[in-house]
């Protein structure tokens, strides 16, 4: 046997057991969630039910927890995005002995441990809201919005990022010479360009929300939400209920997944159509030029 | 000194250091003849406003503000509502204290159980991340390396998958594989290798697989990123000259990926020593873990100031973690965190 082959064996071997470790527990979960036995098991298969699904949806508490995930999920999104891009163009502009300064603050949340920045949240709006007399403010999805957001506007000011990294100076310069006020180069040239960086720390604010426990399970305060609903159960014992919630989840998300998938393709195809455009536009003044100089 | 003075000051920080950077931009000395638009001028008055009002919104009282309240929180006594603020309301040591001695009634003289629980966290975060570090560098070198692109576009769908469901239900699933009636323990017995069911949760080796299991995909990209961006040639090269493998890495990729490599390492043993989930689902009931005990002082012992300096306790750690791969890998922050 040749080396290489030594080799390829050894990386499928390798391969696989990545991959088992990476998906077992998945499947493992998701054929529990089939089986008729009450406690959430593979083997032996004691009959194939749907009950567990039909559990799932006339649980109360999961389906209100759902909502407000949703609901929470949102709203963090809605504050995210837009703190996140603040906070990224706020970056290249600020005094320069000042900004490790500021970008240590603004990234420390993400390499702050989820408890804590919980714990914190919920400790300074009490203290804020006795003090002012605002207890209407003390509110779980509020802080639980808040909490997680001050993580998440973190990751999406990091995107933000890379792509103001690629952006084109000479765009904003353009749109200036021809008129246009900051105001306009902001809506009609940055943001546009931004845009594909807006859709992706969407997506990634939403996930990051609706899957979201340590922060959340302090700043929820009495309020639920689907993943504290969830640990509770956990917590209480173990039912295949909770593995059926499993698949909802795993289906839901592969749709989205090959979705967004789908469309991150038919931007690239449409950007390299745009770029292909151009090139050939230019080729053809090239050529013209060419002629005419020839003919001259 | 009366904790009532706390605040107000707290409030003042923020002010104190943006003014200060204000002067200091003040009187540096400009380039003559160049004139700077100003910020307003080079966003236009509403992007400017917006900029100014959303960085400030997040980095006080979202980050800076209740970060310190938590800390000024921790070295307040614990009393009942109507006497804060009062006379009693001094600053104080005592939540540090408990963490070491543990209370007075006790006849321990040190609070082993919390001390241990917490030297324990961080020594079984540190070997997750390096039991991470050396499960994905292979495949995240492959990936940069070595597999063809539409290759890589598949595998990266395939890790990103798992992580799309959430926390506690992954968890959940090691929960179910390891248990005493689990799969691994059915497999086990039905070979004949074993008599009685292992515990595996009972031993925290469920624990520590879930761990490694949760924070994988932070390992992979970062070790994919940084070893991404070494030139194949590189590789190439120290080949034809007659390298062998293990030299290629260990002085090559190796030492060009060092800020993925720490950036991963850092992330997994953060996550690992902050996370609740995986160890509240999968821990068992003699299980030694920091943040169960953090989650207890404030929903068992109701007893926020000490729950806040266990929390502060837990940040200094992780800060002295990072000080110290930064320092140990000679790197800024802006390499690690990204």
């Amino acid at each position: 046997m040749s080396s290489k082959t030594v080799m390829n064996m050894m990386l499928a071997f390798y391969m696989a057991i990545f991959f088992g470790f990476l998906f077992g527990p998945l499947i493992v979960m998701g054929i529990s969630s089939f089986n008729t036995s009450t406690y959430p098991q593979v083997y032996p298969i004691e009959g194939l039910t749907l009950t567990w699904f039909e559990k799932l949806l006339n649980d109360r508490d999961m389906v209100y927890g759902m909502k407000n995930s949703l609901w929470i999920g949102m709203w963090v999104v809605l504050l995210s995005v837009p703190l996140g891009l603040a906070a990224a163009m706020m970056m290249s502009q600020i005094y320069s002995k000042a900004r490790s300064f500021y970008y240590v603050i603004v990234v420390s949340p993400v390499l702050t441990p989820g408890v804590i920045i919980g714990i914190s949240t919920v400790v300074f709006w009490r203290d804020l809201t006795t003090a002012t007399n605002s207890k209407f403010l003390y509110d779980g999805v509020f802080l639980a919005v808040l909490g997680q957001s001050s993580f998440i506007s973190a990751y999406c000011m990091l995107m933000f990022m890379s792509r103001l990294n690629r952006f084109d100076r000479a765009q904003e310069e353009a749109g200036l010479d021809l008129g246009a006020s900051q105001t306009q180069v902001f809506f009609h040239i940055l943001l546009p360009f931004l845009r594909p960086a807006i859709f992706s720390s969407a997506v990634l604010a939403f996930l990051s929300s609706f899957e979201n426990y340590n922060t959340t399970t302090f700043a929820i305060l009495a309020d639920k939400t689907l993943t504290t609903v969830l640990a509770g159960r956990v917590r209480q014992g173990t039912t295949p209920a909770i593995s059926a919630l499993a698949v909802l989840i795993i289906a839901v998300t592969v749709v989205g997944a090959i979705i967004y998938e789908l469309v991150k393709r038919r931007e690239d195809r449409e950007r390299q159509a745009r770029l292909d455009a151009a090139h050939a536009a230019e080729l053809r003044e090239l050529e013209s030029i060419e002629k005419a100089t020839l003919h001259a | 000194m009366l904790s009532s003075t706390g605040h107000p000051f707290i409030f003042l920080l923020p002010v104190l250091a943006f003014v200060i950077f204000w002067v200091m931009a003040k009187f540096e000395p400009k380039p003559v003849g160049v004139t700077k638009k100003s910020f307003f001028e080079r966003n236009g008055t509403p992007v400017a406003i917006y900029l100014i009002v959303a960085v400030a919104f997040w980095a006080l009282f979202m980050i800076v503000l209740p970060q310190l309240f938590m800390v000024e929180m921790s070295f307040r006594p614990k009393l009942p509502p109507v006497e804060m603020g009062g006379p009693k309301d001094l600053y104080t040591f005592e939540n540090y204290h408990y963490f070491i001695y543990g209370s007075t009634t006790s006849s321990d003289a040190i609070n082993w159980v919390h001390i241990k629980a917490f030297f324990l966290t961080i020594l079984a975060s540190l070997l997750v991340a390096l039991f991470n570090f050396a499960l994905c560098y292979p495949l995240a070198y492959y990936m940069a390396q070595a597999a063809r692109p539409a290759r890589v576009r598949f595998l990266l769908l395939l890790l990103i998958a798992p992580y799309w469901v959430n926390e506690i239900l992954r968890a959940f699933a090691f929960r179910i594989i390891f248990s005493s009636g689990g799969l691994i323990n059915k497999m086990l017995l039905g070979a004949g290798f074993v008599d009685q069911p292992i515990d595996f949760i009972g031993n925290d080796i469920a624990l520590y697989a879930g761990l490694g299991y949760a924070y994988m995909l932070m390992m992979i990209f970062s070790l994919y990123n940084a070893i991404e961006t070494l030139d194949h040639a590189q590789i190439e090269a120290a080949r034809d000259l007659g390298a062998p493998w293990w030299h290629i890495h260990s002085f090559i990729v190796i030492p060009f990926a060092k800020p993925g490599i720490a950036s991963g390492c850092t992330l997994v043993f953060m996550l690992s020593a902050g996370s609740l989930a995986a160890p509240l689902v999968l821990g068992g009931p003699r299980s030694l873990w920091f943040t169960p005990i953090l989650y207890d002082r404030f929903f068992q012992a109701f007893n926020w100031p000490q729950g806040a300096a266990y929390a502060f306790i837990l940040l200094l750690a992780c800060v002295s973690f990072v000080l110290l791969v930064l320092r140990l890998g000679r790197l800024s922050l802006g390499e690690i965190a990204k």
